[in-house]
């Protein structure tokens, strides 16, 4: 105990506020002007030259969002958001479009390096191409060509909304509706980009996709929409990370991600979570409101989500599968770190509509300062689901005594086939494993670092190599500063 | 949503006979012109018409919709003096042969019945409707000192309606070898009845009893339990309570236990369950001094369209107390299944031991169970989990034993029966869990018929 109390000083000691992506850059922004109301939704549409329909459902969805009311049932607590005080629409000026990489702006590029993605290098390194994102609109993309020779669409929403109008109509708000929640309606209404990607029939997409986004302009909301479409027999796996910049105004992220896997398709998408936090004292931080969801409509279709969760100030997310085809599989792997005032409110929900379908749910769970960290899931089995099976583990670790962690899991089954499977655990850093550590030598902190990847080590090997470096010194960045 | 909300929404969907008659009842009732029983039913009113019967919007009710059962217009089971159907006459006899028993038909004491004369100085087994009626002082003191969640509109219409119940209590010190037998029987009756049995445990420091709970209706018959056993178990005594849910089937069988724990206690339910079209048990219990051991578990076999509903919450509000569940459930035909457990650490219960198992048989098509198993921790140095398992008889299992020559039939029968046994082992006392293991195996063989 001693030992323990000592670590929780001295580590406290060092707070977290040496965010290390805390910046701003300056670059001018074209801006609509504060609020929301119809207009807004016009002038986004008319900046993104979009065609009628999609105007129609936008307006449609923000109508609704007027009247929805704000999800309660979550374990997160924060002052009403004042929607009328953010801008909907934020764009770097740049003029025409860059055709290469040497006519971005430089500064932009800058940021980039800053945040460790040298874009200049990733034509190089081993098969990642990069849509960034820099606030709302995509300013550079490579391997472009590469994808083309395959047949890979990868390209920003608005720019498929007019090369690609067939697929975007017919894909988007299938999975994730315009009326599904306050949130998802919010972006269906306002969302200004995201990525969009289609592989074709029988293609194993050659490289990762990746996409970095980053928050930038003040009072900048972010309504990122993502669609990714995985024809029959294709295989894509798509790397999503982010990091934002240091400051004291939350700021709302409301993301819709849509996955769609075809007969024999498999998408894998992985995520890496580093939004601002806030500072030690809660100040400040995004408010990550995400609705992420995958349709595994084909035969022995597969969508893996992974996350590794440590931003945010409060995150609210559920990356969920409906298993509609025969033999389908999903898949959830997640850590969440939560520290200081952070509030984390994640799972996924596992709807098991197709016979012999399959569900694996893993979930760590890490809280230290005076955080509350909630595993939230569903795994429901419908009748039809013949067969189905699920496993899910969630376990929880606490790091000093003033955080909290919950699990809230909805089992429902109503197939007497379906083995449905579900253990939780609760339990700390155990002194044993420390003193062990600290015996050969390895400083505190980094014993920390070690146990903790350790324990969350289940879900960071499913991650992809790219990520997983990244993600392993995330866990111990982190942790720096209030555990103990 | 704000829960007022919920509430008002709650409130408006049902038409609540089960209210009017509450106005018009107080009055007669036990305890009619005791100020503070007075209080306790115009409170329990008034909160009981404020939250309205629970929609499913309200999430512990989330997959039970009681409504349509609260809904039929139940009117006071009439007093019980004689006579009773030979259905329950075995529970009578099982009475008479227990050294300590209690007799309740139709809501009321049946005096003869009972049997209450052999209880050692320092525990007696009272009437709550007798203790009311004589104003007995203690009883202001000891009955509804719970308090009542949003989520427990019931709990309070007990307060209010409340005519009958046992009242067990033990002196510091008291030890009861022997179990204390209580049996509610519903018979006949024109219409739907309800009975709201308000029971009474107050166990001294270091006493020791065995309680044990029979519920019995007739089938056929349309009637409302709505029971409350207040419990509150005193330093280093040691309570064992199991109960008999096996109610007609087509009675709404609710059962709100508030639990208060003191130092060093031993706390051990477990409750059977094979009655009623619905029927929930909800045991909420309270932590609040070190060195708690408390045990709450039960088994349950649930055919047709039987529905049945264990909701749990065990508030660790201390450090060093341990708590340990298992629930096992049988389900043929269409009936569903609930089970909610909660299990919550409040900042600084350190030491917490918490473990929670829930495991779910479905034998047919058309069955169904809903788990909502939950940790909610605020302290660092626990050990808490909790398991959920659902699905049919394991296909491995099956085959061993059809491999040694048993048949396709009694290799299941014998497979299901090793499942629910396994949690009656919670049970500590050896001759309840005998007889338990006896009623157990005859419903299953019941079960067994319809196929």
């Amino acid at each position: 105990m001693a030992a323990m109390d000592e670590t929780t000083r001295q580590v406290e000691a060092v707070t977290t506020d040496r965010y290390k992506y805390g910046f701003v850059t300056d670059i001018e922004q074209d801006m609509a002007p504060k609020g929301l109301n119809e207009d807004i939704v016009r002038f986004i549409s008319a900046k993104k030259d979009e065609p009628e329909w999609l105007l129609e459902w936008r307006l449609r969805a923000f109508r609704l969002w007027q009247q929805m009311p704000e999800p309660g049932w979550a374990k997160v607590a924060f002052p009403p958001i004042d929607y009328q005080d953010s801008y909907y629409y934020a764009a770097p000026k740049q003029g025409d479009k860059p055709k290469s990489l040497d006519e971005v702006d430089p500064e932009l590029l800058a940021t980039y390096e800053k945040l460790g993605i040298p874009l200049r290098e990733q034509e190089m390194l081993a098969g990642v191409a990069v849509d960034a994102v820099f606030d709302s609109v995509s300013v550079a993309t490579t391997f472009k060509k590469k994808l083309e020779e395959v047949g890979v669409i990868f390209c920003p929403i608005s720019e498929a909304v007019r090369s690609h109008p067939e697929l975007v109509r017919k894909y988007l708000g299938s999975v994730v509706p315009y009326s599904d929640n306050k949130h998802a309606t919010l972006n269906s209404a306002v969302f200004t980009d995201g990525s969009f990607v289609y592989v074709p029939p029988g293609v194993r997409c050659p490289m990762e996709l990746s996409t970095y986004f980053r928050i930038n302009a003040e009072n900048t909301g972010q309504f990122e929409r993502t669609l990714i479409i995985a024809d029959k027999g294709s295989y894509v796996s798509y790397l999503e990370g982010c990091t934002a910049p240091m400051r004291d105004e939350n700021q709302l992220h409301a993301a819709v991600v849509e996955l769609v896997a075809l007969d024999d398709a498999e998408i894998k998408y992985s995520t890496v979570q580093n939004w601002y936090p806030g500072d030690a004292e809660g100040v400040g931080g995004i408010y990550n409101f995400v609705t992420k969801r995958a349709a595994c409509r084909g035969r022995n279709s597969k969508v893996s989500w992974t996350q590794v969760e440590t931003g945010s100030a409060i995150t609210w997310k559920y990356p969920s599968c409906i298993l509609q085809g025969d033999n389908s599989v999903g898949e959830f792997y997640s850590v969440a770190i939560t520290n200081n005032r952070q509030q984390a409110d994640t799972g996924t929900k596992m709807i098991h509509i197709g016979k012999n379908t399959k569900s694996r749910i893993i979930s760590k769970g890490i809280s230290a300062g005076r955080s509350d960290n909630t595993y939230r899931g569903l795994v429901r089995i419908l009748p039809g689901a013949e067969g189905a099976r699920n496993y899910t583990q969630c376990d929880s670790l606490l790091i000093g005594d003033k955080c909290g962690a919950h699990t809230v899991p909805y089992i429902e089954s109503r197939n007497s086939t379906a083995q449905v499977e579900h253990e939780a655990t609760t339990s700390r850093v155990s002194e044993d494993q420390l003193f062990y550590c600290r015996q050969r030598g390895i400083g505190e902190e980094e014993a920390l670092a070690l146990i903790v990847n350790g324990f969350c080590r289940e879900v960071l090997q499913v991650l992809p190599m790219e990520f997983a470096v990244e993600a392993q010194k995330l866990v111990g960045i982190s942790l720096e500063g209030s555990v103990g | 949503m704000g829960v007022t909300a919920i509430r008002a929404e709650a409130a408006e969907a049902v038409a609540m006979p089960l209210v009017d008659r509450a106005e018009v009842a107080p009055g007669g009732l036990p305890g009619g012109g005791l100020a503070w029983a007075d209080a306790l039913r115009t409170n329990g009113l008034a909160r009981f018409r404020a939250l309205g019967v629970p929609s499913r919007k309200v999430e512990s009710w989330k997959y039970t919709d009681v409504r349509k059962l609260a809904a039929r217009d139940y009117a006071p089971a009439p007093a019980h003096v004689d006579g009773l159907s030979a259905v329950l006459r075995d529970e009578v006899e099982a009475a008479a042969a227990a050294e300590h028993s209690l007799v309740f038909v139709n809501g009321g004491l049946r005096r003869d019945l009972s049997k209450t004369g052999g209880l050692p100085n320092g525990a007696t087994l009272e009437s709550t409707g007798e203790l009311l009626a004589a104003g007995d002082a203690l009883l202001a003191e000891q009955l509804g000192r719970v308090g009542d969640a949003d989520d427990q509109a019931f709990l309070s219409l007990n307060a209010a309606l409340m005519r009958d119940g046992f009242v067990l209590r033990l002196a510091p010190d008291t030890v009861v070898e022997a179990p204390i037998r209580v049996a509610f029987l519903t018979d006949h009756a024109d219409g739907p009845v309800a009975t709201h049995p308000r029971n009474l445990v107050v166990v001294g420091d270091n006493a020791q009893a065995t309680l044990v709970e029979i519920h019995r209706g007739l089938n056929g018959v349309e009637y409302f339990s709505n029971a409350v056993t207040e419990i509150s178990v005193g330093a280093g005594a040691r309570l064992h309570h199991y109960k008999l849910q096996d109610e007609g089937d087509a009675a709404l069988h609710l059962a709100n236990s508030p639990v208060r724990l003191g130092r060093d206690t031993t706390y051990d339910s477990f409750i059977l369950s094979f009655g009623a079209l619905m029927a929930r048990n909800d045991i909420r219990a309270e932590l609040a001094a070190p060195g708690i051991d408390c045990r709450l578990s039960g088994a349950y076999v649930a055919r047709g369209r039987q529905h049945m509903d264990t909701t749990t919450a065990i508030d660790h509000a201390v450090p060093d107390c341990r708590s340990r569940e298992v629930y096992a459930g049988v389900l043929d035909d269409q009936a569903r299944g609930v089970f909610q457990g909660k299990i919550v650490v409040r900042r600084d219960a350190q030491r917490t031991d918490g473990h929670q198992l829930n495991r779910a048989l479905l034998l047919s098509k058309g069955a169904e169970i809903d788990s909502k198993p939950e940790l909610e921790i605020y302290a660092d140095d626990v050990k808490c989990s909790h398991g959920a398992t659902a699905g049919e008889i394991d296909a491995d299992a099956l085959f061993y034993l059809r491999a040694r020559g048993i048949d396709a039939d009694v290799a299941r029968a014998l497979l299901i029966e090793a499942f629910l046994m396994e949690s009656l082992q919670e049970v500590q006392v050896e001759a309840v869990r005998e007889e338990f293991a006896a009623r157990l195996k005859a419903r299953l063989a019941l079960l067994r018929g319809d196929r």
